[in-house]
């Protein structure tokens, strides 16, 4: 399993989650968590996903959130889960 | 399971608080391209460096995309070039042949930096040592990329004044031949002692001989990283501040350590060390001087400096070397001028001096770092700061270096601008008395008495 994190930080408006689970469906990567918190009208989502089913290059992954973040209005970044279990986990 | 809170704390020392990988550095071996034909060397020269270091540009982007962290720099150090070139360079001319082909070759590879036009003479020259420290004004002045040290001392063999009288000639002849940049080749030339092998970091760095054929050595650095994290701490006890600055710093280390990693994987290349530095970049929050403010200064250079830097380049050390299973290269806070906000900010409020500045590198991991001074200081005042900074660093068993820039046409009072990560430097003045005669003795000074452990 390859694991990475999404993370969804913008304005509050109607069908994010829709929208970004509407990606990963067609591109094979399964959610395994979502938490997600909304502070002063701010919605913050953090997902854990396995990337090892897309066919798609990580990077191009990463590129498309990008853009579907700029369509919605909100900031959507993909990192590799390895940079935050190397800097919070011993 | 990775939580939310542990996600964000990250995401924001990359976006808010300007956490990157400063470089990742890919040390060359050149040993195996000597040859005591000129043309045939530049051609093996050019060949070596451009296969092994081909990829590293791509893949250090491909990284930083992976990882979401910045990747700011992609550099090369060779073997110091007096040892590639000996046999076949007869003249300082030919010797910037070599330094042309560098150029040549990290403009082709894409690399913004790439060092090793270096000597190592801490105890004596060889003629071809001596011939292209002659040449690294030339070298500097025709090339752009293209980065040059010269160890003049080492706790070991103690201090080779010839070298420290040279250089201080070639400094300011390296400042006269750039002096329509402001005398920007001298911020390309480091004089060092005690210098790394295994150093990332631009000027200074090159591929020491005790190395292996190709390493990947990479630098992280995080001051504003570091300076946000103290400031929730204000008022707390020392007890708690080091303890801060310690966690801060294996933090940032370990993406070093993941990134480093990731690069050896991808290239083929051994992982060699993480250099763990607070390097500073000329950007707001990117200073290491915030951080002693931070701790309690008014201005970095007021009095409890030197402590609060003490402390800062300890902790930093503390909580890396956990975090990385190799630690190399210069490792602690960086204390450059014109690289560094608030810094400026110190000297042009006065509150600090080029005396006190050298305190500071007592105990900090470098030294006299991008520092301008007037244009008409003489050559043998110049040598005379560096043979202070080389005792220090031969004292102590520490790394010291200097850089400074005399720039040609100006005095006391008025700026320089040199643009990109190197920033702009108020100029600073320089003790006028003379050292002439201490300069101009010739010879070396002995190691020191703790040398000898044998």
């Amino acid at each position: 399993m390859k694991k990475a994190i999404i993370t969804v930080v913008g304005k509050d408006t109607v069908g994010i989650i829709a929208k970004v689970c509407t990606y990963l469906a067609a591109e094979k990567i399964n959610i395994l968590d979502i938490s997600q918190t909304i502070v002063q009208g701010y919605f913050n989502m953090m997902m854990i996903v396995d990337i090892s089913g897309t066919e798609k290059a990580f990077g191009q992954v990463v590129t498309d959130l990008d853009e579907l973040g700029q369509e919605i209005g909100v900031s959507i970044r993909c990192q590799m889960e390895e940079i935050f279990d190397s800097m919070h986990r011993i | 399971m990775i939580n939310i809170m542990e996600v964000t704390e990250t995401n924001d020392m990359i976006q808010k608080e300007m956490l990157d990988v400063r470089t990742i550095t890919m040390g060359i071996s050149l040993l195996d391209c000597i040859d005591s034909d000129l043309k045939l060397l530049n051609e093996k020269i050019y060949h070596k460096i451009y296969e092994s270091a081909k990829d590293l540009v791509a893949v250090g982007e491909e990284i930083s995309r992976e990882y979401g962290i910045p990747i700011v720099n992609k550099r090369i150090s060779v073997t110091p070039i007096a040892l590639v070139g000996g046999a076949a360079c007869k003249s300082a001319e030919d010797f910037v042949s070599i330094a042309q082909t560098l150029d040549r070759v990290a403009k082709e590879v894409g690399v913004n930096f790439i060092g090793g036009y270096s000597a190592l003479v801490s105890k004596g020259m060889t003629p071809a040592e001596e011939m292209l420290i002659r040449s690294i004004p030339q070298a500097l002045s025709c090339t752009e990329r293209v980065c040059s040290s010269v160890n003049v001392g080492s706790t070991k063999t103690g201090i080779n004044m010839n070298a420290v009288k040279l250089m201080g000639e070639v400094i300011k002849e390296t400042a006269e031949y750039t002096r329509d940049s402001d005398s920007l080749g001298c911020a390309k030339l480091v004089v060092f002692c005690n210098a790394p092998d295994d150093n990332p970091f631009m000027a200074g760095a090159f591929h020491g001989v005790t190395e292996a054929d190709r390493i990947i050595n990479v630098g992280v650095s995080g001051p504003g990283v570091v300076k946000k994290a103290l400031e929730k701490v204000r008022g707390e006890s020392f007890e708690v501040l080091c303890e801060t600055i310690k966690k801060t710093a294996f933090k940032v280390t370990r993406v070093g350590q993941l990134v480093a990693k990731e690069a050896s994987d991808k290239l083929g290349v051994p992982f060699g060390i993480v250099d763990l530095s607070l390097a500073p970049t000329p950007a707001v929050g990117d200073s290491v001087a915030d951080i002693l403010c931070e701790i309690g200064l008014e201005y970095a250079g007021a009095p409890g400096t030197t402590a609060a830097l003490a402390l800062l380049n300890d902790q930093v050390k503390k909580g890396g070397v956990m975090a990385s299973s190799y630690v190399g290269g210069l490792s602690g806070a960086f204390i450059p001028v014109s690289e560094d906000q608030g810094m400026i900010d110190a000297v042009v409020a006065g509150a600090l001096t080029l005396e006190k500045l050298e305190a500071m590198t007592c105990v900090c991991s470098v030294g006299l770092d991008m520092i301008a001074v007037p244009g008409d200081t003489k050559a043998t005042t110049l040598s005379g700061i560096i043979a202070d900074e080389m005792a220090i660093g031969m004292i102590n068993q520490k790394t010291t270096a200097v850089r400074l820039i005399p720039v040609v046409g100006k005095g006391v009072g008025e700026t320089v601008e040199f643009g990109g990560l190197l920033g702009y430097a108020p100029i600073m003045p320089v003790n006028r008395f003379s050292c002439d005669a201490f300069v101009n003795r010739g010879g070396r000074i002995p190691a020191p008495i703790h040398s000898f452990k044998n």
